[in-house]
């Protein structure tokens, strides 16, 4: 990084060579990297492949002269951006993944045929424009990088800075009048909630899974006074993870029965058995 | 390397943006899409910055990024008002205005 630093001070690279292969090392990787993002199926994979996108861009801002860019680069989008972007994928995201159904006929093979046609399109127009190697430093950038876009930023673009703050403020309160819920009920009091649960007849908490069980394990149903297990003290994922994986969700809970009754026998036996000795 | 390597490298991420957005139907990845998009477009703003020896092209991919992050607040809020209300992140689900 102290070698980029140096690198984007001078508003040159250091060695042709170690840039060159940077170049190569990075765009084979953000290329991979943006490919497998619109082409992996789980979200959360999509935002960890454009969070590799945005770090690999992020360094050819620093060796491009633009360390301030990188960092922005790095707090603002791989910080800020991407960790809200996993906000929303944890909260509706995860479980809605993409449905293969396509609603328009043929639109997958299209839009791949049209994205390829526009990259064609664009890399014949800019390989017919003449794009110059890097230029000489002017007067902008002769100080280094930081000084310089701050000079840019508070003379020159003085004006779109200005509207920038307006754009921030304006955006948090769409934010916040958009994710705000109406309450459509009143809110219930304590009373209320106490009413609604005598009611609802179990007055007790349900009992965690394990408890007078044999085993004190987390997919063991709680036992009931009666003897009898109940289902709803184990987590339904469990439960479905069972099924998932072919195995009977009940087996544990009969195993467990048959491992009670056979121990209460053997505990007959040997009472029987001591009631013999102390008779003899 | 010149910076026309740079702008290569950013015209073929754009593309590869712009392939997700029309392919995808999920939103939150054709966002994500659209924010590739951006970022190809900072890479070859400064890039043009580095080919002129002027700092204009960095000034301008900052302001890039300001907007980008203004876009996704609203847009992801927007994006959960939806599935609030039509439990479905897919975009031909919401198509209460068709016909």
């Amino acid at each position: 990084m102290t070698h980029l630093l140096l690198a984007a001070n001078n508003g040159t690279n250091l060695d042709p060579i170690y840039s060159k292969s940077l170049f190569w090392i990075l765009a084979v990787l953000s290329v991979g990297a943006a490919l497998t993002m619109i082409f992996t199926r789980q979200t959360v994979h999509c935002a960890l492949m454009l969070a590799v996108v945005m770090l690999s861009l992020a360094v050819l801002y620093a060796m491009q002269g633009a360390p301030f860019l990188a960092f922005v680069q790095v707090i603002v989008y791989t910080g800020a951006v991407l960790m809200l972007f996993l906000f929303v994928v944890m909260l509706i995201g995860v479980t809605s993944s993409d449905s293969l159904v396509e609603t328009i006929k043929g639109q997958r093979i299209w839009a791949a045929l049209g994205g390829l046609g526009f990259l064609v399109l664009l890399i014949v127009g800019i390989g017919h424009a003449a794009i110059g190697s890097a230029a000489p430093q002017t007067a902008a950038n002769s100080t280094d990088n930081l000084t310089g876009i701050a000079q840019l930023i508070f003379t020159t673009y003085v004006y779109p800075f200005e509207a920038t703050s307006a754009l921030l403020i304006t955006a948090a309160l769409g934010a916040m009048v958009l994710a705000h819920r109406e309450r459509t009920a009143p809110k219930p009091t304590q009373r209320e909630l106490a009413r609604r649960r005598v009611a609802s007849g179990h007055v007790a908490p349900e009992p965690p899974p394990g408890v007078y069980a044999l085993h004190n394990a987390v997919d063991m149903p709680a036992m009931l006074p009666d003897g009898s297990t109940t289902g709803r003290s184990v987590s339904t994922a469990i439960t479905q993870r069972d099924l998932d994986l072919g195995r009977d969700p009940q087996s544990d809970v009969t195993s467990d029965l048959a491992a009670g009754e056979r121990i209460e026998t053997e505990r007959q036996i040997e009472a029987a058995a001591r009631g013999r000795d102390e008779q003899a | 390397m010149s910076p026309a390597a740079y702008v290569f490298l950013a015209v073929i991420l754009f593309a590869i943006g712009g392939t997700g957005v029309l392919i995808r139907r999920n939103a939150i990845i054709i966002f994500m899409c659209i924010e590739l998009m951006l970022n190809a477009c900072n890479l070859a703003f400064v890039a043009f910055a580095r080919m002129h020896g002027n700092l204009d092209g960095q000034v301008v991919a900052f302001f890039v990024m300001v907007v980008a992050a203004a876009e996704v607040v609203v847009g992801l809020a927007i994006l959960m008002a939806i599935y609030r209300a039509r439990r479905s992140a897919s975009v031909d689900d919401a198509n209460l205005l068709k016909y």
